[in-house]
């Protein structure tokens, strides 16, 4: 069991490395995220009722646009040099390798948004404790994100230019995430009981913990294969 | 001992090879011979166990390797086609991580395997500025870190030079005398001096 942890934090650390070594990576997700809210008071008008409104839905449609951008490069570099074939013979569970290559893909993009969402939230007019719900939402509901995605891009990191595919089978998925975030926001506003959409996010969450990285090593092998 | 029996393999709607069997023992070489395109790469990931073949069983010291792929993994040392390095790491930082996630137990350091590989120079520049041949030699340095029984190598001899060919000649010729067993696919001769190397052929 030792072999597992050194492993899985050998991996871990080596995927950090390569983003630290490459931050456009980084940046590229978290930009997006940040031009796509920006540009929307331009769009609806400067009205600061509506924007408050939809505000929230604004940013969870930005987050979860900015994460499936990024969903490609989770795999796919190590599927082309070969260092994934590695992983799958290294004679540890890829399960739980998977599970590392999700954590670092949240790391650098989940977190990053997360960082900037005050800043967004503020600029829309979502301030105080909806903004912290908000947030609370968000850091519930991206690393569910990345654990779905992860099944879709291990399904097509074998085809050539899969981002359509992707999006295809991934969406569907992050619907139910979007729906239950973004009315957490929207929920606090109205002063309503926000705790139960926080459980439902937290379950799906815990959901896609446990069976997300199953489906992606199976995924990963018959991509492999 | 490694075996694989009546092994029948179909890419799309092609058969590439159909009641193929070998046997490999330890202190054997074994080459895979054919053409561009035959399968021989196929073949070898259905010995690694990365691909399925449509029909027909690998087995490791006589059980099916998919009933404890673990325990087979951690006999084999894999070269593939691709290096299975990241370019923007360093070869040491390659290794490093190669040898972590193997959980191997190498006889000689790093640096030494560098330096047997003839990447002593460059053991701290990245991956992305070396040479196709130098990037191959950081793969085959993990055979130095490596004291699995098996090795299953893909055209190891791509892109290295004259002193690199004799240097791996060698490296496989020392695991075939401790009683390894390599299987491997080349274009170029590969000389073994003191072992037998027994060939597996077949074409279209």
């Amino acid at each position: 069991m030792s072999g597992l942890s050194a492993a899985l934090i050998a991996l871990i650390r080596r995927d950090m490395r390569l983003v630290v070594r490459h931050p456009s990576d980084i940046a590229h997700p978290v930009m997006f995220f940040v031009i796509v809210v920006a540009l929307f008071p331009f769009g609806v008008g400067s009205d600061p009722l509506l924007l408050r409104t939809i505000g929230p839905g604004v940013i969870w449609v930005g987050a979860l646009l900015a994460t499936l951008l990024s969903l490609d490069a989770l795999f796919r570099s190590d599927f082309d040099d070969g260092t994934l074939e590695q992983m799958a013979l290294s004679g540890h569970p890829l399960t739980v390798l998977v599970l590392g290559k999700v954590f670092v893909h949240w790391c650098a993009t989940g977190l990053p948004l997360l960082v900037v969402t005050p800043l967004l939230a503020g600029l829309l007019g979502i301030t105080g404790e909806v903004q912290l719900t908000l947030l609370g939402a968000l850091a519930l509901g991206t690393p569910t994100l990345s654990l779905v995605g992860a099944v879709g891009t291990a399904l097509t990191v074998g085809i050539r230019r899969s981002g359509l595919l992707l999006t295809l089978l991934v969406l569907p998925l992050y619907v139910p995430v979007l729906i239950f975030g973004a009315s957490v926001a929207l929920a606090a506003e109205a002063g309503l009981p926000t705790v139960g959409h926080f459980y439902i996010l937290g379950a799906m969450m815990i959901l896609a913990l446990a069976l997300a990285p199953l489906a992606t090593s199976a995924a990963l092998r018959i991509s492999l294969n | 001992m490694l075996k694989a029996q009546s092994i029948t393999c179909v890419r799309g709607d092609r058969l590439l090879f159909q009641d193929l069997s070998l046997q490999v023992h330890p202190g054997e070489a074994c080459q895979i011979q054919g053409g561009n395109g035959v399968g021989k790469t196929t073949l070898l990931r259905i010995l690694c166990g990365l691909s399925l073949p449509e029909s027909g069983e690998v087995f490791w010291n006589a059980a099916p390797i998919r009933e404890d792929p673990g325990k087979f993994q951690s006999d084999l040392v894999y070269i593939g086609h691709s290096n299975g390095i990241k370019l923007d790491l360093t070869p040491k930082e390659n290794l490093a991580f190669a040898l972590t996630l193997h959980s191997g137990a190498p006889d000689v350091s790093i640096d030494e395997a560098l330096d047997r590989v003839g990447l002593s120079g460059s053991q701290h520049l990245l991956c992305r500025v070396l040479s196709a041949g130098q990037r191959r030699r950081v793969a085959i340095a993990r055979l130095y870190l490596s004291r699995a029984p098996l090795w299953v190598l893909d055209e190891p001899l791509g892109a290295i030079d004259a002193a690199g060919v004799e240097a791996i000649e060698n490296v496989i010729e020392t695991h075939l005398g401790q009683g390894g067993m390599t299987v491997f696919t080349t274009h170029q001769p590969l000389r073994l001096k003191q072992s037998a190397i027994h060939t597996v052929q077949w074409s279209h």
